[in-house]
């Protein structure tokens, strides 16, 4: 996978993943190009499209678009799992996901797609594994906050 | 702001994120933004230290701010600090900044590869993973120096957790993607294959990737997975669809897994061993099985995991392209999916059914769905599964079809997107071509193209259809008839006037004998058209106009009326108005004779790859095309391509070939003709390089020439005014260089001098092989020019056009002469003359080494003489030129200065030419 994409029937760009390096303006080039590209197909064409020497392959849910770019070789049917997959992710881990989680908690969507892809490849396909790894991480940052609530108690009372 | 936050919400951020989406207007958002950011700023520079907590807040406010769009230039520093931290989440930020706005701020780069380091040797599963992923995510090169060594240890070590291993190999992926050459091969290679074996799928998965990409790039170091891979999807694709919990997909059995096996072993030709290719038909089969058996779900996410490994079975099944029952089945399965309710999988059945149709095995059943596609070209409501439609009927397109399939092409062109128009007439132009059988289907079709989608009709397609109406005469008179009564149309599109201007030029005489289209008749039709056309039409139209003075003497006088009105004498286009001074012209001097001999008929083109199919190529991209049938190729052509070089070059020199160049200045020399038809965009005339020339003076072999694709060595022996050069081309690449060819060319004055006579090469370089050539040359007299090398290839669609001089100089036909003391003198005082002897001063421009300054004198080709310099720091040597007229007898004396760092040499011989051109030549090499 060369890139992913999440953006809102208006067009604005919610999430932004890139597998390959590129410039920041050519993204904004590629990015404003394919908005406009899926944003103004119908909703029962197909979810696959060639585009430069790329496809693309996307799904709507509600009011965003999930949008992937592969190569040649790639599989478009499976891509569509992908972009299912993370949706399911997304939804389990905010409990019935909408734009705004996505929105609020941009850090956590592109924490949970790092758990999930990683260079463009599958890394864990098991949801369970998925969200394990992420509220380990949760549960290291509330860790650290107990942790650190008694030291600043300590130092009020000067014994450190 | 949603009810749910979890992990410790950053109420800070929340406000300002709120703040942003209630913003009314682009400018009101700018200057929140622009407060913000200020803000930031300060609270970054200022005295008091920030805590990590409100590091990361900021930090976050930055990136939201960024991935809004808009620039950020502070920040970074910060964000590195939070790589030390040891609270995960300020350490997740920091690398979640750095992700996503790493640039070349150079100075950092170190400090990120040491937060990096640090995790790595954690030893804490979590950090590490964080590490490896801002590794994979930024795949930076200077990333790869610094960790490139190190990821395929922790890959492989046995301590190593799951998750961390699955993020090394992914890791590790991606820089061999970025930089291949960073990413040291070695022991662990071995160890990684074996992770196809591992327990835990989530593992096997990663490291399917990741073996693949490897193996993409040396197959035989990662042979050993074949066997692993099939065993693995052999259990998988046999388990319950419980058995790999959740690895389970909407009752799918680990359908990602599956995918990625299959898709390794297409980086393979079928396995060898009769047993694990029997063991893969199986899998290939029960997968195809399955396919048939009912749904276990209705929902789409069951069938689509489902499809999807039955696609990359295909897939597969297609590559391997050898058992006959598999790819008929495969070939079937699909033939189902081109009338299913799901879009998405008529979509990628017809793109799938595209590469079956170039299988020997599967091109007769493919056929035999040809009613679907065209049902689908006519009733699908998606332009991009129509597109397909159009791609599989190109596809599997025959002989036997080929006139139903263009036929409805062109039918469904009239209705056609415009996104797609252009494409559709190179492919009907391509295929009507290809398996024209009688060629007035071909002129009627093309013409038909032109008048359904002209717009849309590119030079090349028109190009063509001339090329090969003048390339067979049988189909020359039906041209001329249709195009004529084309044009009768009262609106014609642009590029019809220009077909038919040419042909009509070329062969309006074919139709003259009837009334109907008597010369003059036709002479007023295309004159109708004239001032409606551009520029560049009208300029043809002027020449085609010269023609007809030639092909008919009864119109002459009404066309010079036309060429001698004000509109073309005095138009305000230079081009026109030169045309038209000069066609009247000759039509007023020169004689009949003059005139038929000046606009004769145009000679056959050479033969070659039709320029619309590079186009299409390019158009496309190489993986895009299906390749229909190379060898059927050469529709109109009968003569074998490397005796087309000289035909172009007779071709050139007729002097009015360029009637379809259009432009001003003429192009000059051989390549005239190619010039004209093949790519305008890249057939840059060469430049002839010289860099390597004066390595050979002293030399007979080395490289030559070499750039990114080609590399040129030359090996040359003399003997007498003989000589013979064998060139050796290197293709560097791993794609075949098309249509090469390479010819030697001479100024004229060196053509009397010297014969050069080039042996033809194959057309075809494969990637990686080299390809020799014979020149065989003969010194006529003595010479200064040296002759050109020029080569010219197709890659991946492009024409290159390389020059190249070749070290053919006069001195390589020396015979050296060896001879005493008093002879040397002697001859020595017979060249006395003033104009025999040339002398040259220079500065030494290489180290004065006595061993290396004999070794050239030698390689000059004269003899050394010991013992005839008084002065024994001096050389002096002799010899004889060989030519075949003459032998021109030549001494000379090198004197170094080495104090001075100079140089003099004397050169006397009879012929003051040679003396000057052996000087100029030697002196360069000290």
């Amino acid at each position: 996978m060369q890139f992913m994409l999440l953006f809102s029937r208006q067009g604005k760009l919610r999430l932004q993943k890139w597998y390959v390096p590129l410039s920041d303006k050519e993204k904004k080039k590629i990015t404003r190009e394919l908005v406009q590209t899926v944003l103004a197909r119908k909703p029962k064409m197909c979810s696959f499209l060639e585009w430069r020497d790329l496809k693309i392959v996307y799904k709507r849910y509600a009011s965003l678009y999930f949008c992937c770019a592969i190569e040649d070789q790639d599989n478009e049917l499976i891509t569509l799992e992908i972009i299912h997959r993370y949706v399911e992710l997304l939804d389990k881990y905010f409990g019935s996901v909408c734009e705004l989680d996505i929105i609020f908690n941009f850090e956590k969507a592109y924490f949970i797609l790092d758990e999930f892809l990683l260079g463009g490849e599958a890394q864990e396909t098991s949801k369970k594994n998925v969200l394990k790894a992420i509220e380990q991480a949760d549960l290291l940052q509330e860790d650290a906050k107990d942790a650190e609530t008694p030291r600043s108690v300590l130092e009020e009372i000067g014994l450190t | 702001m949603p009810a749910v936050s979890k992990g410790d919400g950053m109420r800070g951020l929340a406000v300002f994120i709120s703040d942003i989406r209630n913003c009314k207007s682009k400018e009101a958002e700018i200057k929140r933004i622009n407060k913000e950011l200020a803000n930031i700023r300060s609270k970054f520079k200022g005295d008091k230290a920030l805590d990590g907590y409100s590091k990361k807040k900021y930090v976050c406010k930055l990136l939201f701010i960024f991935l809004l769009g808009h620039d950020i230039d502070f920040g970074h520093m910060e964000a590195v600090n939070l790589l030390s931290s040891n609270k995960y989440t300020e350490k997740q930020i920091g690398y979640l900044f750095i992700s996503v706005l790493v640039n070349s701020n150079s100075d950092l780069i170190r400090l990120i590869n040491n937060g990096i380091k640090n995790d790595l040797a954690s030893r804490n599963p979590t950090f590490m993973n964080l590490a490896l992923h801002c590794i994979a995510n930024v795949g930076s090169r200077e990333m790869a120096e610094a960790f490139a060594s190190e990821i395929p240890n922790i890959l492989v070590a046995g301590d190593t957790m799951d998750s961390v291993k699955q993020s090394a190999a992914l890791c590790l992926l991606r820089l061999n993607r970025t930089s291949a050459d960073l990413v040291p091969m070695g022991e662990w290679t071995a160890r990684v294959v074996h992770l196809l074996n591992d327990q835990h799928l989530g593992v096997v998965t990663a490291a399917t990737s990741l073996i693949t990409t490897l193996a993409q790039k040396s197959p035989d170091d990662f042979k050993t997975s074949i066997s692993l891979a099939v065993a693995r999807l052999s259990r998988i694709v046999t388990s319950a669809s419980i058995d790999l919990q959740d690895y389970t997909y909407y009752f799918v059995a680990a359908p990602w897994l599956s995918v990625k096996l299959l898709r390794l072993l297409q980086c393979y030709p079928p396995p060898e061993d009769a047993a694990l290719r029997s063991r893969l038909t199986e899998c290939l089969e029960t997968i195809l099985n399955k396919a048939q058996e009912p749904p276990k779900s209705k929902k789409v996410q069951h069938s689509n995991a489902k499809n999807a490994v039955l696609f990359e079975a295909i897939s597969l099944i297609i590559h391997h392209d050898s058992e006959p029952t598999l790819l008929v089945r495969a070939c079937n399965q699909l033939g189902q999916f081109l009338q299913h309710r799901e879009t998405n999988l008529r979509y990628l059945a017809l793109e799938s059914m595209c590469t079956l149709a170039s299988s020997e095995f599967s091109h007769e059943t493919v056929k035999t769905h040809i009613e679907t596609v065209i049902n689908a070209l006519k009733t699908e409501r998606d332009v991009s599964v129509r597109q397909r439609a159009v791609d599989l009927l190109y596809a599997m397109c025959d002989r036997s079809n080929a006139k139903q399939i263009v036929a409805e092409m062109l039918s469904y062109l009239e209705t056609a997107d415009y996104s797609i128009r252009e494409e559709i007439v190179l492919k009907v132009a391509i295929l009507a071509e290809k398996y024209a059988v009688d060629y007035t289907w071909y002129v009627d079709t093309i013409l038909n193209l032109i008048r359904i989608a002209g717009d849309y009709v590119s030079e090349e397609v028109w190009y063509r259809v001339i090329q090969i109406v003048i390339n067979r005469d049988d189909v020359q008179g039906y041209a001329a008839k249709t195009v004529f009564e084309a044009l009768q149309a009262p609106a014609c599109h642009e590029n019809l006037v220009k077909v038919g201007g040419y042909i009509l030029g070329e062969f309006g005489n074919l139709i003259a004998g009837d009334s109907r289209s008597s010369p003059l008749v036709q002479f007023n039709l295309l004159h109708s058209k004239f001032h409606l056309c551009s520029v560049p039409t009208r300029a043809l139209l002027l020449s085609a106009y010269i023609k007809f003075i030639n092909l008919f003497p009864e119109v002459k006088a009404t066309i010079q009326d036309v060429l001698r009105s004000d509109s073309q004498l005095r138009n305000a286009d230079v081009e026109l108005q030169q045309r038209a001074v000069e066609y009247l012209r000759l039509s007023c001097i020169a004689s009949t004779d003059i005139l038929a001999t000046v606009l004769e008929e145009m000679p056959p083109f050479p033969e070659r790859e039709s320029s619309i199919l590079a186009k299409l190529k390019r158009k496309k991209g190489p993986g895009h095309l299906p390749d229909i049938d190379d060898a059927r190729r050469n529709v109109n052509g009968s003569t074998e391509p490397s005796e087309n070089t000289e035909a172009t070059k007779k071709g050139s020199t007729h002097p009015f070939t360029d009637l379809l160049n259009l432009n001003s200045t003429p192009p000059s020399g051989a390549s005239l003709l190619v010039d004209v038809f093949s790519d305008i965009s890249t057939a840059a005339p060469a430049e002839v390089c010289e860099e390597n020339f004066p390595r050979f003076v002293c030399k007979n072999n080395g490289v030559i020439y070499e750039n990114q694709l080609l590399q040129i060595g030359l090996k040359s022996e003399y003997r007498q005014n003989l000589g013979r050069i064998y060139v050796f081309y290197g293709n560097k690449t791993s794609t075949q260089f098309l249509s090469f060819s390479s010819s030697v060319t001479s100024s004229d004055t060196l053509k009397a001098q010297l014969n050069v006579h080039a042996k033809t090469v194959d057309p075809i370089i494969e990637g990686g092989a080299q390809v020799q050539q014979i020149l065989n040359i003969e010194c006529v007299s003595d010479f200064t020019d040296a002759p050109v090398l020029n080569i010219q290839f197709r890659y991946g669609g492009t024409l290159q056009n390389i020059g190249v001089k070749l070290p053919v100089m006069l001195n390589k036909f020396f015979q050296p002469t060896e001879m005493l003391s008093q002879d040397f003198f002697q001859r020595w005082k017979q060249l006395g003359a003033p104009q025999q002897e040339v002398q040259k001063i220079f500065k030494a421009r290489h180290p004065m080494d006595t061993d290396v300054t004999k070794a050239k004198i030698l390689g000059f080709g004269v003899a050394l003489l010991d013992g005839v310099d008084p002065n024994p720091a001096n050389f002096v040597g002799a010899g004889v030129i060989h030519t075949k007229n003459t032998q021109v007898g030549c001494l000379l004396r090198l004197e170094p200065n080495t104090q001075a760092q100079m140089y003099r040499l004397t050169l006397r011989t009879s012929r003051d030419s040679v003396s000057q051109r052996l000087c100029d030549l030697l002196s360069e090499q000290f």
